[in-house]
């Protein structure tokens, strides 16, 4: 059947300056350069291109440009383009149309809407190149009371107080699962993570072996509803364990892996054989309420001698305040919430463009929530889902996160460029990818140097913005919204996210 | 306290002088001293706000929790029927022994004053809050008055001390309530304020108060809304549109309800450095990690020095990076603290000591005798 759809993307060659070295052909995984030998030319397929720019960018005489494309259907308001594409491509397979990444659409960015204080005069800002400035937070549950025994200045803390993690800035490496990501990929992720001492997330792909010992200490491991990859060893190796239930690209369904991502490494990191779709449920088959949820907190409380703290891992949905709060009264030391901008692997377009709320909103209105309970000290919130600069960052903590998750960010920095292929394996940067070929571009070494400047360039700026408040230790911040402004919302938009307007 | 609605009460910022005296063989003076030490340091302040705590003022009364009440209003008349409405519920909830207006006098000018009236009470606990403490009582009831109670409110609620505050230079202020004529304490605290950016109103001077714990504070609380939020979790409600009524309510959580001793307390809310923290032997270390891991949320950041008013103590306490500094001084049994040497020297040129102390370091001055008070 004779496509109906246009390429996305026009691809112009300068062919003054193409040398025909077939760099790009080389670099397209996609077939969307090839050689003719006749014409000694590089001919470009337009309709086969992702635009990732790999080819630009590794272009040794500059001479490729790509674009979107200028052809255009009749503009109208109602049938946009993309709308119009989406709809052929569906009568052509009959498909859920799958993609990456996360929601593209035009929601409100709240961070856009929101500004942060400084301070004048009375309360002097801190210059966090001459002053202490701390980052260093921790997550679990803290407790309501402290029994603390003093006997002739000798001071006892005699509460027992619950595991909790310390990361030496707010900022950790969201779950992404091996399968889903490169091994090359995941292990910059994990290095990256121990040299800056915060930590990354295995996502539900388990954790391949030979990383456990050397980077178990900076892994929180996920268990979700496919259970790949868990036995004892993974659990116990760990910083801690996560539930996930939802994930903010697709809340409601499951991870799909497709079976041509399953290579032999990822086939036994997770349990599974070769090349098999690893399809986990939408639900955890033995999570259908609170109450197996809290039996599987402690489940895996118990398998790891109460040592590690459990996070719960949720979507951002309309009632992500009172689930949340259901959660923490379940046992839960670590809340993570996971908004509408979330990335992914693979989802149904319909569900990543539509499903969850901002993750702003969520933040704030999960914290106000249980402060309201009284039982803000029993979690710490890990804020995941659209961040991305430092800015985002202190906002969120602002609004209530005790630290947040960053997945798209981390991939970005590692060369990541959002053409949303992610579902194809075919990631032309490595990342996305199970082919060897592809994945052996990323190289881990320059990979990780490229997260640990990510993170220590946002932890900076995060100091000089937090000096300038004339705070001088993040927990200050925390939940601390008189820092903040809104610009340009409404007022039911600045009730849900407890700032005042700018000016007032 | 749940908040249902959203309450965004104004954080008020303000640069001030701070002053405290007391005589740790717990004998009682005027607040003469004081209000000349507070006067020395007038620059400092500019005339809207001014207050004093005094502890040891009502030997006659020492059993009965002394209410300061404040009604606000346009007219006399508001005034007076905020006090009706009060005074209903006051009758309903509490066993009144005597009451009367705070006498003031005329002859100080100072900008609208409310109704201030004084009363002495005993809880009268019905039904389910028999089970709460005398003190959890007074704590909840004087949360409901401030949040409730419209025009109203309490600003001194201990046993044996009073708070006297307002609009105007401490020292008018002092005079305006005969400080240094009607009443003697052991342990006087004053304040003087330069508020930058709110109007003035009468609650908003310091100190602050619940129970016998006072406050006066020079600076600006960064960490206002971290506190605030997680003091409301232990229902203290900040209706005073101020920053250092979570001073205050953060000391009555710890010392009074969790009974942290003081030293600890001076490590929760100016805890030290991570650095240094890293460097201390393993047992301290320890300790420090859990009490600014659970307690982070009640590290005041951002500049202050305060001193601490409660029975038979006086703390001063800066921030951790001494943004504000304090000076402590001692002459024989009097304990002196100050924003500045000078008004110490004022009042007493001779000192034993005189020492600047270290950031996040408290320093504490208390009766010899507890029972000279009590």
């Amino acid at each position: 059947m004779k496509s109906f759809v246009f390429p996305e993307f026009q691809i112009i060659r300068d062919e003054e300056k193409c040398g025909q070295c077939r760099g790009c052909e080389r670099q397209c995984s996609f077939g969307t350069h090839t050689y003719d030998p006749l014409t000694d030319r590089l001919i470009s397929d337009d309709y086969k291109c992702a635009g990732c720019q790999r080819c630009v960018i590794f272009c040794p005489k500059d001479a490729i440009v790509v674009r979107p494309t200028q052809s255009f259907y009749r503009p109208n308001a109602s049938w946009s383009r993309e709308k119009i594409e989406d709809l052929k491509k569906q009568a052509e397979t009959g498909g859920v149309i799958l993609t990456g990444c996360g929601n593209d659409k035009p929601f409100r960015i709240y961070w856009d809407h929101i500004v942060l204080n400084a301070s004048q005069v009375t309360n002097p800002s801190i210059d966090p190149l001459r002053e202490p400035m701390e980052l260093r937070t921790f997550l679990g549950a803290k407790p309501d009371l402290m029994d603390i025994d003093f006997k002739g200045g000798d001071v006892e803390i005699k509460t027992k107080i619950s595991p909790h993690l310390m990361v030496e800035t707010p900022i950790l490496f969201s779950a992404m699962s091996y399968g889903a990501i490169s091994y090359n990929a995941f292990k910059s992720l994990a290095t990256a993570s121990k040299q800056f001492g915060t930590l990354f997330n295995t996502g539900e792909g388990g954790l391949p072996r030979e990383l456990r010992a050397e980077f178990g200490g900076n892994a929180i491991v996920q268990v979700a509803s496919g259970r790949y990859g868990i036995d004892a060893e993974y659990l116990n190796c760990a910083a801690a364990v996560e539930i996930k239930v939802g994930q903010g690209a697709k809340p409601g369904i499951g991870g799909h892996l497709p079976g041509e991502k399953v290579s032999q490494s990822v086939a036994e990191t997770r349990m599974i054989p070769v090349g098999t779709d690893a399809i986990s449920p939408a639900p955890h088959h033995d999570i259908y309420s609170i109450e197996d949820l809290s039996m599987l907190i402690h489940a895996l409380k118990e398998a790891t001698n109460y040592e590690k703290p459990v996070s719960v891992k949720i979507a951002a949905v309309h009632n992500v305040a009172a689930i949340a709060s259901g959660i923490v009264r379940a046992g839960a030391d670590i809340i993570a919430i996971d908004g509408l901008r979330g990335g992914t692997g693979a989802a149904p377009k319909a569900i990543r463009d539509n499903v969850g709320i901002p993750i702003e909103l969520a933040i704030s209105a999960l914290d106000m929530r249980l402060k309201n309970e009284g039982i803000r000290n029993r979690c710490s919130i890990v804020a995941a889902g659209g961040l991305r600069s430092s800015s985002d960052i202190i906002k969120a903590i602002a609004l209530g996160a005790d630290a947040v998750y960053i997945g798209t960010a981390a991939l970005i920095a590692m060369g990541c460029t959002l053409c949303q292929k992610c579902n194809t394996g075919k990631c032309n940067w490595g990342l996305c990818t199970q082919d060897p070929r592809l994945s052996g571009r990323l190289n881990t070494e320059i990979a990780t140097k490229r997260l640990t400047n990510l993170l220590n360039a946002w932890s900076h700026e995060i100091m000089e913005m937090l000096g300038g408040m004339g705070i001088n230790a993040i927990e200050s911040l925390r939940g601390n919204r008189d820092h903040l402004r809104g610009i340009g919302l409404y007022e039911w938009e600045l009730e849900v996210l407890g700032i005042k307007g700018a000016g007032q | 306290m749940p908040r249902i609605r959203r309450e965004l009460y104004n954080k008020e910022i303000c640069a001030c002088s701070i002053f405290g005296a007391m005589n740790r063989d717990g004998e009682r003076f005027t607040g003469k001293g004081v209000m000349k030490a507070i006067a020395n340091m007038h620059v400092r302040g500019n005339g809207l706000g001014g207050g004093f705590a005094a502890y040891g003022i009502y030997p006659e009364y020492k059993d009965y929790y002394a209410f300061h009440l404040m009604f606000t209003g346009n007219s006399p008349e508001a005034k007076r029927s905020a006090k009706i409405g009060f005074d209903a519920f006051l009758c309903e909830n509490f066993d009144v022994v005597s009451d009367d207006e705070i006498p003031h006098s005329d002859e100080v000018v100072v900008s609208d004053p409310p109704l201030i009236w004084r009363y002495y009470v005993l809880p009268r606990k019905q039904g389910e809050e028999a089970l709460l403490s005398d003190e959890d009582y007074i704590v909840k009831m004087v949360m409901h008055v401030n949040t409730k109670i419209e025009n109203a409110h309490v600003f001194s609620s201990g046993k044996n001390m009073g708070c006297f505050k307002g609009v105007g230079y401490p020292e008018d202020i002092g005079e305006y309530f005969m400080l240094d004529k009607l009443y003697s304490a052991y342990t006087w605290t004053v304040h003087g304020r330069f508020p930058t950016n709110t109007q003035a109103w009468w609650g908003g001077a310091h100190p602050f108060s619940l129970l016998n714990t006072t406050v006066v504070h020079n600076g600006e609380i960064s960490s206002y809304g971290t506190n605030r939020w997680y003091l409301e979790m232990y229902g203290y409600a900040c209706t005073l549109q101020t920053d250092t009524e979570v001073i205050a309510y953060a000391v009555d959580l710890l010392m009074r309800r969790q009974s942290i001793p003081i030293e600890i307390v001076a490590k929760i809310l100016a805890p030290p450095i991570w650095n240094s923290i890293d460097r201390m032997d393993e047992k301290e270390k320890k300790l420090l990690t859990t009490l600014r891991m659970v307690y982070g949320s009640l590290l005041m950041n951002g500049p202050f020095a305060i001193i601490i008013g409660q029975t038979g103590k006086m703390i001063g306490l800066t921030d951790r990076i001494r943004l504000r500094p304090i000076t402590a001084a001692t002459r024989g049994e009097m304990f002196y603290l100050s924003s500045e040497e000078a008004s110490i020297r004022l009042i007493s040129p001779v000192l034993d000591s005189v020492w600047t102390p270290n950031g996040g370091e408290p320093v504490v001055g208390e009766l010899n005798n507890m029972r000279t008070v009590l």
